[in-house]
């Protein structure tokens, strides 16, 4: 098991959770796993061809999974996932 | 080919207030920024329907920021809440902390930053170099943690501090309303007849938009909004899931329109290209909410604020690993 931090506008389904578990070899795969115990979350990080949507970034123990292998990136149990808006809000 | 007689030198305005060749202070720069008309990006905008950007990056911090940063921070020399020994304190990941340690450099104030951790690069690094300090907020909680997080420091020492607080001080539409609202009025010789701008605080929409409503009652106000809670848009708020900000009155807009984070960053790419303005992702989205607009109308003049320039977000995901199409 992993566990994944959570953003504020995807805490409504997780239940509010800033934080949860899943598994999976990789990040691609975790994120399927997530997607079975939360609905609905995946298509708000993934686009329509199952890439990680532009304005969001995913990080494994702190390392950009657009500069490791993507979707691919390995991932252990007892690694954090951290999916983090790629903006800070502004203003 | 452009028009041959957009070719033309520009000859200087008449009787137009504009900014001083001379001045005492960067802070006597703040205001007075550009409309330039939109030619290319109309997208079936009919030619009898006026299309024009204010273009606040201008302003000598980079954005329409400036505006309430400078009125807040004078009225509340004026008020006696700040003078000196405090420091000017903030939750700002965005334009209005570049703007407030320019106005702190400026004025010899000391400046506190708080801001998400996930800030750009650039801003980071153009606000440490006016001297502010910075304190990081939790990335995952976007604006949200860094006001939360601010108003913990600020009720550890209250007396340390002078909080502008762009989301609840008036100050802020009212530098627009003072401002703004009166420059697209002369600008465009009264003839605007809709306003658009995307929305963060609210200040920016809520002053123009008073002042412009007060010249002329049928002015439309619309607002340009992300349509999501989870979106890539700096600088706008998606108001139904956030902390809405006090000067914010959505009652009195005419509309509010949302708009995609892939509609706002494609929009952005073409603004570059087509008319050769490199601008931030609300200009985008502000623009995207015009042209909806504009193409319903058959006459008008439809006035939207670009509230910054692109360059400070280069390093963030709108451009990084972009590549020309």
């Amino acid at each position: 098991m992993s566990q994944v931090r959570i953003p504020t506008p995807l805490r409504k389904y997780t239940g509010g959770a800033d934080a949860v578990e899943a598994s999976g070899d990789t990040v691609g795969a975790l994120l399927g796993d997530l997607e079975a115990r939360y609905p609905g979350i995946r298509e708000r990080i993934c686009d329509e061809s199952g890439q990680i949507r532009r304005f969001v970034n995913v990080f494994v123990n702190g390392e950009d999974i657009r500069f490791l292998a993507n979707l691919d990136t390995p991932v252990r149990a007892g690694d954090e996932l951290s999916i983090v808006p790629a903006i800070a809000g502004g203003c | 080919m452009r028009a041959a007689d957009s070719l033309a030198m520009p000859s200087a305005a008449e009787g137009q207030p504009s900014r001083p060749l001379l001045c005492p202070s960067v802070l006597e720069l703040i205001g007075n920024t550009p409309l330039v008309e939109i030619q290319r990006v109309r997208d079936g905008v009919p030619a009898t329907v006026q299309l024009f950007a204010k273009l606040e990056g201008f302003n000598p911090g980079g954005s329409v920021k400036d505006r309430p940063a400078l009125r807040m921070v004078r009225e509340g020399l004026e008020s006696g809440q700040l003078h000196p020994g405090k420091t000017i304190l903030d939750s700002t990941s965005g334009n209005t902390g570049i703007a407030l340690a320019m106005i702190g450099a400026a004025l010899g104030f000391p400046v506190k930053l708080v801001m998400p951790a996930n800030v750009s690069r650039e801003r980071r690094q153009v606000v440490q170099a006016f001297g502010a300090e910075i304190v990081l907020s939790d990335p995952l909680e976007g604006s949200d943690g860094a006001i939360r997080l601010c108003r913990t420091i600020l009720a550890e020492a209250p007396e340390r501090y002078f909080k502008p607080d762009q989301y609840f001080n008036e100050a802020n539409p009212r530098a627009h309303f003072h401002t703004t609202g009166p420059e697209i009025w002369r600008q465009t010789e009264g003839r605007v007849t809709h306003f658009v701008s995307g929305i963060g605080t609210g200040g920016t929409i809520m002053g123009t938009g008073r002042y412009l409503k007060s010249r002329n009652p049928r002015v439309q106000v619309i607002a340009a909004e992300p349509d999501d809670a989870f979106h890539g848009i700096e600088g706008l708020k998606h108001m139904a899931s956030s902390i809405v900000p006090g000067v914010y009155k959505e009652h009195e807009l005419d509309a509010k329109i949302g708009v995609t984070t892939d509609d706002a960053y494609a929009m952005v790419y073409r603004l570059a290209r087509e008319e050769g303005l490199v601008v931030g992702q609300s200009c985008g989205a502000a623009h995207c909410v015009a042209l909806r607009i504009a193409r319903t109308l058959s006459e008008g003049c439809v006035v939207v604020l670009f509230a910054d320039f692109g360059s400070r977000y280069l390093s963030t995901n709108l451009w990084a690993g972009w590549t020309p199409p």
